[in-house]
């Protein structure tokens, strides 16, 4: 990967730093998302069940 | 009477509401300023006169280190919260910034290391800089560990807040690490008494990029905090259908 840059004999050093950044940054925006889904989805199981919160009676 | 800000948010249902329309908001912003940054950084900033092209590594090393510290610090700020003012969202906050505080620490270490390695011709060293974000690093891990080992909710976030008040000694440790001691990492060259010392074409790549991976963790932050709220909302309406499945039969019992 350079993107037609040339980031001089130290090249992999950088991109495996921008890489690692992204992976990770990836992965945390993935799990908030995936772990919002599955809170929604139980509280929607409960609700179907009759078990809702006050507010919501 | 007139509330403050604090107190409209310490209503979890206001929280809620309130973080739903910052959310998209924030995270678009912190999607714009980090693409813009990434410009800056591989198509408007030149090479550093020294260290040449690996300096680019500055671009997401440094944010990662501040947010690690910086993180810290609002965890013990929810920590004295919850244990002084009994916020209802300061453990909400707390308990959910943990991770993220953790991730971006390992980030400034993995970054860290990889610059390391051209500039300082190793990977690691154990002199006080590193040696102390290492401790902060495992410090959150600690943190994690501790609340996951304890069942009672409440006791585990007392817990949890005491070790994260006493840990913010680590903060200053760290800043100041790299006066102290034989160290191969530089002195602070941006948060420093008499101005930053980096030249302005490296600096404005850098607090953009600053201020897109601030933003990048707010939205993070909100959306963790507003996972937490739902989860315990679930845990509260389990708990609630138990015991009003086993009032049930004891009311068919009798």
């Amino acid at each position: 990967m350079d993107l037609g840059l040339d980031l001089g004999p130290h090249a992999s050093f950088i991109w495996s730093s921008y890489a690692v950044v992204t992976v990770v940054v990836g992965v945390l925006i993935a799990w908030l998302i995936v772990d919002g889904r599955e809170q929604e989805r139980r509280l929607s199981e409960l609700a179907a069940r009759g078990v809702k919160r006050r507010s919501q009676r | 009477m007139q509330q403050s800000l604090t107190q409209r948010l310490a209503n979890p249902t206001r929280f809620m509401e309130l973080s739903a329309a910052m959310l998209p908001w924030v995270a678009a912003a912190a999607a714009v300023v980090i693409a813009y940054g990434l410009y800056l950084s591989f198509f408007v900033a030149p090479p550093d006169y020294l260290q040449g092209e690996t300096a680019r590594i500055m671009f997401i090393h440094v944010p990662c280190a501040w947010l690690s510290m910086a993180v810290y610090a609002l965890i013990a700020m929810s920590s004295f919260g919850l244990l002084v003012f009994r916020h209802p969202l300061a453990d909400v906050s707390a308990k959910t910034a943990v991770p993220l505080g953790a991730a971006f620490t390992f980030l400034a270490l993995v970054t860290g290391s990889l610059w390391g390695r051209p500039t300082w011709g190793t990977y690691w060293v154990w002199d006080a800089r590193l040696t102390s974000v290492l401790i902060l690093f495992f410090l959150y891990l600690g943190l994690m560990a501790l609340r996951s080992s304890i069942e009672e909710e409440q006791l585990a976030s007392k817990l949890t807040a005491i070790l994260a008040l006493v840990g913010i000694v680590m903060l200053p440790i760290i800043k100041f690490s790299v006066n102290f001691g034989n160290t191969l990492h530089q002195p602070a060259s941006v948060i420093r008494a008499g101005g930053p010392t980096i030249d302005t074409a490296l600096l404005t790549p850098l607090l953009v990029m600053a201020v897109g991976f601030t933003l990048m963790f707010v939205a993070m932050h909100l959306k963790a905090m507003r996972n937490e709220i739902l989860r315990r909302r679930v845990k509260a309406l389990q708990i609630a259908e138990v015991e009003r499945a086993q009032a049930a039969q004891l009311a068919a019992a009798e």
